[in-house]
């Protein structure tokens, strides 16, 4: 099946099973950390995203910029609402009362939100990574999770066309445009390469056909980038140094003093009804 | 047709309601006092995004979170329907910005005041929404076409604000005792600017009377004022807050709050940029406009706006 978003073909997951309604206990590990990897991702660039909400540079990017940042939180808040199926605590608890060791985004996500530029690339590279894994998860033999996927990667279809709209249209204009995106992309690329770092135990979800393998996607992913960058007139690192750790809960500094600001509130009581 | 006759054609339309659309002749001192209100009420959308937009990173759980940048989001989109309006006077909106960070057009003093604490977010969605709404609801009635179209759809939206105001204070006020002693000393603290909201009482403010007779302003600033005292007060009351104006008291014959009024010094400070907050409000708008130079040159060829593939 060709992947609309990327022209290229998704990859399904590797076996063909019946799907399952309860994951095999001694996958539920391995299915959790996956899980809060992706939740974590999303909902870091909520929060990112969000810093954009009223100062954008102009209305028309802080307006969308806001809605981006709305549905990456409800995708989080999914992600984390499947875990909280599965034993977890709830959402906002997973969210806002874990220590940055406990967090397995990618670390390209806990960066700071840097200049609109940045924040452009940031949304586009992952927005092209996140639709080429839902796509696979739509395949998924855990139900709960094949479901979740179907009904989010519309959103992220949006994401991609208004990240290409601006790509293009700014990488082809002017060069004080372009040299900021370029310098954008050439700064975030070992970061964005680790969007495919496993969390631990992801073979194993594999081999039972629940989630599709890192490894595979990642190409998939590499060729369209390059595909959709260069299009734009803008150079892809050729790189494959990967800024890996996050999925292990390795952060920079940046990722601390994001909770403590995003958990700071709610930490100060976290019993009482906010 | 002589100037004489067309504002007499002029006035006699707006007497018997109908809308002026933006082709339609008008006085000149009508387009500048629309575009003077119009700007001014688009400012004060932009601006009022900063206190609450700066709190967003640190609204505790998804609901609030989500809720809040929805509700500052919705205010960036007023910000944009309103210059728009104001555009089909023939101001472009870049202008509009630019005096806005140069401080030659004004914007509502509420947001020159600080929002120190989570219980100032609950009051500027209740208190000011709420005002906002009276105030937009009337002003919606006026006589300028494209003016009132986008007040009823940020009526609309505005009521949602209020909606999720109220259930904010109310979360707090009804919370643990530290959450309903931060809730009532914002209210204390924001009762007065919000009195002060609609503006000088009638006998001092200086544009009222052709405003209404043209229909720009349909109600004056004390009748505002007092739909607001009629609305919220029991409200107020009903929830156990504690009002900071001792004297206020409610004329059993007319059903009128009487009110003690505000320090109007403090609000023509304000107005005149020495308020608590108006240097670094102003400060950071303009920081975003610098920094956003590179963006809108960029995008200068495309201001037709070609839309997304």
């Amino acid at each position: 099946m060709a992947n609309p978003a990327t022209g290229a073909a998704t990859v399904a997951p590797a076996t063909d099973r019946t799907a399952l309604d309860t994951p095999p206990p001694e996958l539920l590990g391995a299915l959790k950390r996956y899980l809060l990897a992706l939740a974590d991702d999303e909902m870091l660039l909520g929060h990112r995203d969000a810093e954009w909400t009223g100062l954008g540079p102009i209305l028309e990017e802080d307006i969308a910029f806001s809605s981006m940042a709305q549905d990456e939180l409800g995708h989080a808040k999914i992600w984390y609402g499947l875990r909280h199926e599965l034993g977890e605590p709830s959402p906002d608890r997973q969210a806002f009362l874990r220590d940055a060791p406990d967090w397995l985004n990618a670390r390209l996500l806990e960066l700071d939100r840097g200049d609109y530029a940045a924040s452009l690339v940031r949304q586009y590279l992952f927005d092209l990574a996140e639709l080429l894994r839902l796509e696979a998860l739509t395949g998924s033999a855990w139900k709960p999770l094949a479901d979740a996927a179907l009904k989010l990667r519309q959103e992220e279809k949006y994401h991609l066309l208004h990240g290409q709209a601006y790509l293009e249209r700014l990488a082809k204009g002017a060069d004080e445009a372009r040299d900021l995106l370029q310098a954008a992309l050439d700064r975030l690329w070992p970061y964005a390469l680790a969007i495919w770092e496993p969390v631990e135990g992801e073979a194993d979800l594999v081999a039972a056909g629940i989630v599709p393998a890192s490894a595979a996607l990642a190409p998939v992913w590499r060729a369209a980038v390059v595909t959709r960058f260069e299009r734009a007139g803008l150079t892809v690192p050729l790189s494959h140094d990967a800024v890996t750790g996050g999925r292990r809960g390795e952060h920079g500094p940046e990722l601390v003093t994001l909770l403590a600001a995003m958990q700071g509130l709610y930490r100060s009581d976290p019993e009482a009804d906010w | 047709m002589t100037d004489e006759a067309r504002l007499a054609d002029f006035e006699a339309r707006i007497a018997r309601g109908e809308k002026i659309e933006p082709g339609d002749w008008m006085p000149e001192r009508y387009r500048s006092q629309l575009i003077r209100l119009i700007q001014q009420h688009a400012n004060s959308e932009l601006m009022g995004a900063l206190p609450e937009g700066q709190w967003i990173p640190y609204a505790p759980g998804f609901k609030r979170k989500m809720a809040l940048i929805a509700k500052v989001q919705d205010e960036v989109g007023h910000a944009q329907l309103l210059y728009r309006a104001a555009e089909t006077l023939g101001k472009p909106r870049h202008e509009m910005i630019e005096e806005l960070i140069n401080g030659s057009s004004k914007y509502s003093n509420v947001f020159n005041y600080p929002c120190d604490t989570w219980a100032d977010i609950a009051m500027v969605g209740w208190l000011i929404d709420g005002a906002a709404i009276v105030n937009q609801t009337i002003m919606q009635t006026g006589s300028y076409g494209p003016y009132g179209r986008a007040l009823r759809r940020i009526t609309y939206e505005e009521a949602f604000h209020l909606k999720q105001g109220y259930d904010l204070v109310v979360t707090l006020i009804t919370g643990t005792s530290a959450q309903r002693a931060m809730c009532q000393e914002a209210f204390s603290r924001w009762w007065w600017p919000t009195m002060m909201f609609f503006g000088p009482p009638d006998k001092q403010s200086v544009h009222t009377e052709v405003l209404q007779r043209w229909g720009i302003k349909p109600k004056t600033n004390d009748e505002q004022r007092q739909i607001w005292l009629q609305k919220f007060v029991p409200k107020i009351l009903e929830l156990g807050l504690e009002i900071p104006d001792t004297a206020l008291r409610r004329d059993a014959e007319s059903g009128e709050w009487h009110i003690t009024q505000p320090d109007w010094n403090e609000f023509f400070r304000v107005i005149n940029g020495d308020g608590p907050m108006n240097r670094e409000r102003l400060a950071l708008r303009r920081l975003i406009y610098d920094e956003g130079s590179w963006l809108r040159r960029a995008l200068e060829p495309h201001l037709a706006l070609p839309k997304a593939a």
